[in-house]
C-alpha cells in the first residue's frame, strides 16, 4: 500500500454536499480489472457531456485544478454504495488528499486501503476554505499527516484529529492482510470456541 | 451488577477476538455474503496466492449485473458483467462455497435471500461487499457493508479489523395510519437525522411501531440505514423473528433451534442501557413519503411542495437546494402530487419481497399503468411466491412488466436504466444523481405508491386511489 506522510499541492473545492460514489465512480465502469486504471471515470458524468467532450464548467477541467491532488468539499463526502471503485478513481487520478466536514463511514475505511488521506474539519471553515480557493485559483494547501496540520493558502495552521492506527497505517503503508494473518493462532483458538457455543453456524438445508 | 448493555454490545463482544494498541477491534464474520461484484475481491485474493479460509461461512448469488429479461448467462449484454457473473460461479467451484447461481430457484438479491434462506439469524455477524448489508439487521444481526480490500481481508482470514462505532436508538412511537408503511417510516426517520445524520453509529430502532412490523417490513427499515449514513442498523429479536425463522433452510433445527432460540432470547438490549445518541418519531403523524431531490434525506409527505431556494440562507444549502432542482426539474412550490411520472420500477432489495409485491398489486388491481412499469421481484422464490398468488397476472393485465429477479434499475448496472431527463417512481434506496442511469431522475416512494403513480402518470397519493377507510 502506498504511504502517506505529507503533501503540499493545488487544492479544489468541491461544493456541493452529499457528493455519493455513485457520482465519483458510475455503476457503470465498475467491472474492469483493476489494474486497467480507474482515473478517466472520476466523476465522469460531471466531467464529461459525452463520451470524451469534457463539461468546461465542471472544476476539474479548469487550468489550474486539473493539477490538484487535494479536494476541498463539503458535507458526506463518499457517502452511498460501497464501492472501492470511488477511492480507486480518486488516486488513479492523483487525489491523495480529501478535506470535508464528514464522509461516508464505508468510504472512510476503504480508503486507508489505498493511501488516501481524509481529514475531517468544521463546515465554516471549509466553507471560507473553498471561497478561497475558488478566488485564487491553484492555491496551494500543505497537508502533514506527522503533525496533524493543514496549511491553509493564507498560511493559517489547523490541527485535524486523526484515529491512531488510521494514522500507523497511512505513514507505514501497512497492509492490513499481512497483519491479521500473523494472528491466525488467535482467529483458530476463537473459531472453536465460537462453534461450540453456537453449534447451529453451520447447519446445513436438510 | 454489570453495565446493562445494549443489543449492539453483546454481539460486538461476542465477535471480538482482540484489540490492537490503538483501539481496533479484530472482529470474527459469523457470515459472508458475496455477489457478482465481489468479483475485485477475488481477484485480490488470487493475486496473493491465498486460499478463502471458510468457504463454509461464505454464501453468494449473483445479482448487481444480472440481465431481469432472463436468467441465462449467455443472456447478460456486456461482456463485463457476463465475465463476473461466470468469475463467481468459477470462484464458486474452485474454493468450494454456497452459491446459489443463476439457474438455482434460490436465486435472488443478496439482501433478500439471506433472511429467506434463513442464513441472517440474530446475534450473528455478517459482512458484504455492498452498503445495503444493514437490511439484515432486522433479524438481530450486525450486519454491515464493507469495500473489495475488506472483502479480501475477510475471504482470507474470516475476520474484519474495526473501531468500535458508537450506538443510537431511534424510537418510533404510535401505530402507523392505513398507508403508511416501513418505507415511509425509513424515509421519515432520514428527513429527520439526515443523509450523514447516523454516521459513525450502529442504529437500533425501537418502540411500538417497530414491535408491530412484519420482518419483512423490518427488512425495509433496516435496509435504508445506510441512507442515514449509519453503519448498520438493528431491530431485537423477538416472537415475530423467531416465527419468521422457524423451518427456515439454514436455521437451526430439532434442539439445535431450542438451543438457539434460548440464546436469541438474551440478545435484546437491557433495560437502562446507553445509547451514545436517541431519537424519538411519531408513527401516528406520518403520510406516505416521497423523495424530491439527490439525497434520501430530501423526502417529505406526498401532500408537500418543492422546497424554495429564496427560503433557504446563502452558505446554508441553497446553492446545493439550487442545483438539485436543476438537476431534478422541479420549479419550488409545485405540489408534489403535480409531479408527472415516466415511468416506474418496483424492485431493489429495499422493496421487492412478497409483502411488497402483494402492496404493489392490491393497487395496480385498480386500474392500468399509463406510463412504462416494471416489477422485478426480490428473489426467485419471491418471484414463484407471487407467480401461485397470480399477482404476475394482476401486474400483467395492468400493463406492467413481470421480470427476473436482480438489483436491476436499483443499480443500473445491467442495462435497467431510466434515460437522461426522465422521471422514475422507484421503490429502491437511492435517488442520487444518475444512479438510476445518467441524467435520470429518481424519486422513492413505498411500493403503494409507486404502483399509484403508474396508474396516474404522476405522483399520486395513494390514500386517493386505496380510500382512507
Amino acid at each position: 500500500m502506498e504511504r502517506f506522510t505529507a503533501l503540499t499541492a493545488i487544492a479544489a473545492p468541491i461544493d456541493q454536499a452529499n457528493i455519493d460514489t455513485d457520482q465519483i465512480a458510475p455503476a457503470r465502469f465498475l467491472r474492469r480489472p483493476r489494474a486497467e486504471g480507474y482515473q478517466d471515470i472520476l466523476f465522469h458524468d460531471l466531467r464529461f457531456t459525452a463520451p470524451g467532450v469534457e463539461n468546461p464548467d465542471f472544476i476539474l477541467n479548469r487550468a489550474p485544478f486539473r493539477q490538484a491532488r487535494i479536494l476541498v468539499a463539503d458535507r458526506n463526502f463518499g457517502g452511498g454504495s460501497s464501492r472501492e471503485q470511488a477511492v480507486w478513481a480518486l488516486v488513479d487520478s492523483g487525489i491523495r488528499c480529501v478535506v470535508a466536514v464528514s464522509f461516508g463511514d464505508i468510504f472512510y475505511n476503504n480508503a486507508v486501503n489505498h493511501g488516501l488521506l481524509l481529514v475531517r474539519l468544521d463546515a465554516e471553515l471549509l466553507r471560507r476554505l473553498r471561497q478561497a480557493l475558488h478566488e485564487r485559483p491553484g492555491s496551494v494547501i500543505s497537508v502533514d499527516l506527522r503533525s496533524q496540520t493543514l496549511v491553509a493558502p493564507d498560511g493559517t495552521t489547523y490541527a485535524f484529529a486523526i484515529e491512531a492506527a488510521r494514522k500507523r497505517r497511512l505513514l507505514e503503508g501497512l497492509d492490513a492482510i499481512g497483519l491479521t494473518l500473523g494472528h491466525m493462532a488467535e482467529i483458530a483458538a476463537f473459531e472453536q470456541g465460537y462453534q461450540a457455543r453456537k453449534p447451529w453456524l453451520t447447519a446445513r438445508p436438510a | 451488577m454489570s453495565t446493562p448493555r445494549t443489543m449492539f454490545d453483546k454481539i460486538w463482544e461476542e465477535h471480538a477476538i482482540l484489540e490492537d494498541e490503538d483501539g481496533n477491534t479484530l472482529l470474527f464474520v459469523a457470515r459472508h455474503l458475496a455477489h457478482d461484484g465481489s468479483y475485485h475481491a477475488f481477484s485480490f485474493l488470487d493475486e496473493r496466492g491465498l486460499p478463502v479460509r471458510r468457504p463454509d461461512l461464505t454464501y453468494a448469488t449473483p445479482d448487481h449485473g444480472i440481465s431481469t429479461l432472463s436468467h441465462r448467462i449467455e443472456d447478460i449484454d456486456d461482456p463485463d458483467q457476463r465475465r463476473v457473473v461466470t468469475g463467481l460461479q468459477r470462484n464458486a467451484e474452485r474454493h468450494g462455497f454456497t452459491l446459489f447461481g443463476l439457474d438455482d430457484p434460490r436465486q435472488g438479491i443478496v439482501h433478500v435471500v439471506g433472511p429467506e434462506q434463513g442464513l441472517t439469524q440474530p446475534g450473528l455477524l455478517m459482512v458484504c461487499g455492498d452498503s445495503h448489508t444493514s437490511t439484515h439487521g432486522a433479524l438481530g444481526a450486525l450486519a454491515f457493508g464493507i469495500g473489495a480490500s475488506e472483502v479480501c481481508h475477510v475471504l482470507a482470514t474470516q475476520t474484519i479489523w474495526q473501531r468500535r462505532p458508537r450506538t443510537m436508538r431511534v424510537t418510533v412511537e404510535g401505530t402507523r395510519p392505513r398507508c403508511v408503511t416501513a418505507k415511509d417510516v425509513i424515509l421519515a426517520i432520514i428527513a429527520r437525522i439526515g443523509a450523514n445524520g447516523a454516521a459513525g453509529h450502529v442504529v437500533e430502532y425501537a418502540g411500538p411501531a417497530i414491535r408491530a412490523m412484519s420482518v419483512e417490513e423490518r427488512l425495509t427499515v433496516c435496509n435504508m440505514s445506510i441512507e442515514a449514513g449509519a453503519r448498520a442498523g438493528m431491530i431485537a429479536p423477538d416472537e415475530t423473528t423467531f416465527a419468521y425463522l422457524e423451518g427456515r433452510p439454514y436455521a437451526p433445527a430439532g434442539a439445535e433451534w431450542e438451543r438457539a432460540v434460548a440464546y436469541w432470547r438474551s440478545l435484546p438490549s437491557d433495560p437502562g442501557a446507553r445509547f451514545d445518541a436517541e431519537v424519538t418519531l411519531d408513527a401516528s403523524a406520518l403520510a406516505p413519503m416521497v423523495t424530491w431531490g439527490n439525497s434520501p434525506e430530501d423526502t417529505l409527505p406526498v401532500t408537500g411542495r418543492i422546497p424554495d431556494p429564496d427560503q433557504v440562507e446563502p452558505g446554508a444549502g441553497r446553492e446545493t437546494l439550487r442545483a438539485t432542482l436543476d438537476y431534478m426539474g422541479l420549479s419550488p412550490g409545485t405540489r408534489l402530487v403535480d409531479v408527472p411520472i415516466d415511468q416506474v420500477f418496483i424492485g431493489s432489495c429495499t422493496n421487492a419481497r412478497i409483502e411488497d409485491l402483494r402492496a404493489a398489486a392490491e393497487v395496480a388491481r385498480r386500474g392500468r399503468a399509463v406510463v412504462p412499469a416494471m416489477v422485478s421481484p426480490g428473489s426467485s422464490l419471491v418471484k414463484r411466491q407471487a407467480e401461485a398468488e397470480g399477482l404476475d397476472r394482476v401486474f400483467r393485465e395492468a400493463g406492467f412488466e413481470w421480470r427476473e429477479s436482480g438489483c436491476s434499475m436499483c443499480v443500473g448496472m445491467n442495462g435497467d436504466l431510466v434515460p437522461a431527463g426522465k422521471r422514475c417512481a422507484s421503490t429502491s434506496n437511492r435517488n442520487f444523481r444518475g444512479r438510476q442511469g445518467r441524467g435520470s431522475r429518481t424519486h422513492l416512494m413505498s411500493p403503494a405508491m409507486a404502483a399509484a403513480a403508474a396508474l396516474r402518470g404522476r405522483i399520486t397519493d395513494v390514500r386517493e386511489i386505496l380510500g382512507e377507510a
